[in-house]
């Protein structure tokens, strides 16, 4: 589904990326480790369509990102940090408006029900800015989920939520691996990103020198891999 | 159509965000208000027909305020990390070049069709001039808009963006804004269409010329 | 180390400098004055010779900025970025030589500093403006591609602009009571004022490839620097 090969990302002379070589099948939900700085962000913006690599391939359901933005976009689902949501809006408003950017057919309904997957239908009307964090994570998740895209992409998702918005982001999460999308999430959380994925990855110093199946590893021996990981 | 509908998405989305608060209309609207009632008395106290400058007054009035609205739009779009969500969707960039330019000059119009009547309270004109003055303004708003929403996507990516803005528009905005101003004192005046009728190609020809070439960059400007 | 290529800069360089002392004898002291001009007013008269060619050499370069904006919207390249940035530096300087030169030419000849109603003053005036603007921008953008991307863009509409301009002010200037006419420079052009115009348009058309050449050269050698700084 997601084929990634000798990616190199360079912002002018400091290069982030070096040469990342990677594969996601269908339905195959992959967390990648990093400490900060690492180039996680980055590496998930590329995939995203939202920056450019300076060489190396990446292609999402087949097609190219450089040569098929537009159908690759229709394709994937990003939940970032920041939330993508206009805070004077309600969530209603901003699924009718990211809905029409879609073109998100039976738009009301599907409204109604991504609202019910993550919980937040009786404060639909209200104005995002309303909301808390964890709630807004949440939406983010709705939003990105709206489209049913076969790719979803998740950069640090639990930032900034407390332990009731992190247990119902997990509860959010288990579906999503359940329900046959590809999903890639970066996350310093080596426990939390154990848990949920079918495979882990490391990224440390702009590589991707590890990767194992999620059931060989147990929460010790991960964290021990990637300190030595990271202290290369 | 579906291009169509999403640069009404796009422009729809702006217009009720800014609905439910109203901060950039107020602002627009007190900024270009202050203009035209500082000018007015400003200049009765030494300029015998102060009436011959009000087609300049309205001018400054209309693009400090429009330049308020058109650096906001982009900057608080990156700084709430939606331009991203933009960005993100499957559309042709130049949906939301035109959404925006539409929501821009939607913003401008609005504070306009509050300033004209003060205006011609004020210095007391004949309200026989408001169509065809309506069209003259609506044109200028246009280009204005037009050329504004992208140099303002642009100075939202530099440094210092609130006086990026004003340096790349105006010296751009120049033959617009002579033309605009020449069309308005021609209308007040009640000149026939033949003594003006250059001033209107060269004002309908800006607009078709920098529009084009504005919606032809806009995907340069935009992407990272 | 011998930079072959270049050897006719030095050249160039050479004949540029001869040039500008030949052409400041043509312009001061072979050109006779212009009629009714006497004292100080004929030596502000002969910045004629030197305000029309730099004019010319700003909006030249002005071109070939706006050609190289073009060539590298289209196909990309940092040379191209290069040479629309250095000309746009060295118009900068022709160009306010114009506009300094202008008023200083102005003053004896009509009796003002300045005149709106000259359209060549005015798009000398704007041009500077939309340079300076171009120059501004370029040290206020941090990331290399996006800081090319902007400047070609600004580099089309400001160079398309230019004739709008010009139009704008010419039909302002010939609507307001009393006109200032400025076409042949106020004065009757005796042949051998001719031969000192001409001569120093070639000059100061040679200083520009000289000095744009200096310019891209550096550039390229600071290019050159921070490859070698960056390491790999």
């Amino acid at each position: 589904m997601i084929q990634v090969h000798g990616l190199v990302k360079s912002f002018g002379l400091k290069k982030v990326l070096r040469g990342i070589d990677l594969d996601v099948g269908e339905g195959e939900y992959l967390t990648l480790v990093g400490p900060n700085g690492a180039g996680k962000t980055t590496f998930v913006r590329i995939l995203a369509t939202l920056s450019r690599a300076t060489s190396g391939q990446v292609r999402i359901g087949g097609m190219s990102v450089d040569e098929h933005p537009t159908d690759v976009r229709r394709r994937i689902g990003l939940v970032s940090h920041r939330t993508l949501l206009y805070d004077d809006l309600t969530a209603v408003e901003n699924l009718q408006f990211y809905g029409r950017m879609y073109d998100v057919a039976n738009l009301e309904a599907r409204i109604e029900e991504v609202l019910k997957q993550v919980a937040l239908y009786f404060r639909r009307h209200e104005p995002v800015r309303s909301y808390s964090r964890g709630m807004q994570q949440r939406l983010s998740i709705a939003r990105a989920i709206l489209h049913d895209p076969q790719v979803m992409l998740m950069d640090e998702p639990y930032t900034g939520l407390d332990q009731q918005a992190t247990a119902m982001l997990r509860e959010v999460l288990h579906t999503l691996a359940a329900s046959g999308r590809s999903v890639i999430m970066t996350t310093h959380d080596l426990e939390l990103g154990l848990e949920v994925a079918d495979r882990v990855a490391i990224l440390a110093n702009g590589r991707l020198d590890y990767q194992s199946p999620a059931r060989e590893l147990d929460i010790q021996r991960f964290c021990q891999i990637y300190a030595e990981q990271v202290a290369e | 159509m579906s291009f169509l509908r999403k640069v009404g998405a796009v422009a729809w989305k702006d217009l009720r965000a800014e609905w439910r608060t109203r901060e950039m209309f107020s602002a627009m609207f007190v900024f270009a208000l202050l203009i035209v009632i500082i000018f007015n008395f400003a200049l009765e106290l030494r300029v015998e027909n102060a009436r011959a400058l009000v087609p300049g007054i309205l001018w400054v009035a209309f693009t400090f305020s429009g330049m308020l609205g058109l650096s906001r739009s982009f900057i608080l779009e990156k700084d709430r990390g939606s331009l991203e969500g933009l960005l993100l969707c499957p559309v042709d960039r130049s949906a939301i070049y035109l959404g925006k330019m539409l929501s821009n000059m939607a913003l401008m119009g609005i504070v306009e069709a509050f300033v004209l009547p003060i205006t011609f309270v004020l210095f007391n004109l004949s309200f026989r001039a408001v169509p065809m003055l309506v069209v003259v303004v609506a044109l200028g708003t246009l280009g204005f808009a037009g050329v504004g929403t992208l140099f303002s996507a642009m100075a939202v990516n530099t440094r210092a963006r609130e006086v990026m803005l004003p340096l790349l528009l105006f010296p751009v905005a120049v033959p617009l804004l002579i033309a605009a101003v020449k069309l308005t004192a021609g209308v007040l005046d009640g000149l026939a269409m033949s003594e003006v009728s250059r001033w209107w190609q060269l004002l309908v020809g800006f607009d078709v010329i920098f529009l084009t070439l504005s919606l032809m960059t806009f995907d340069y400007v935009i992407e990272e | 180390m011998a930079e072959r290529k270049d050897w006719w800069l030095p050249v160039l360089g050479g004949l540029a400098f001869v040039g500008i002392l030949a052409g400041g004898y043509l312009a001061l002291a072979y050109a006779p004055p212009a009629a009714g001009f006497v004292g100080g007013a004929e030596l502000a008269q002969r910045i004629f010779y030197f305000h029309v060619p730099a004019a010319w050499t700003g909006f030249l370069a002005f071109f070939v900025t706006f050609v190289a904006s073009i060539a590298y919207l289209w196909k990309g390249g940092r040379k191209w970025d290069i040479v629309a940035a250095c000309s746009a530096e060295v118009g900068l300087f022709f160009t306010t030589m114009v506009v300094i030169t202008g008023p200083i030419w102005a003053k004896p000849t009509w009796g003002v500093w300045w005149t709106w109603s000259d359209p060549k003053l005015v798009t000398a005036a704007i041009l500077w403006l939309i340079y300076f603007a171009y120059v501004t921008l370029r040290r206020m953008v941090d990331d290399d591609a996006r800081r090319a991307r902007f400047s070609a863009v600004l580099g089309v509409i400001g160079f398309v602009d230019v004739p709008l301009v010009f139009g704008a002010a010419r039909w302002w200037g010939e609507s307001v009571a009393h006109p200032i006419v400025v076409s042949g420079g106020g004065f009757d052009v005796a042949p051998k004022m001719l031969t000192a115009l001409m001569f120093n348009l070639a000059v100061f058309t040679v200083m520009y490839v000289v000095l744009l050449a200096l310019r891209t050269r550096a550039e390229r050698l600071s290019d050159a620097v921070q490859t070698l700084k960056g390491g790999e």
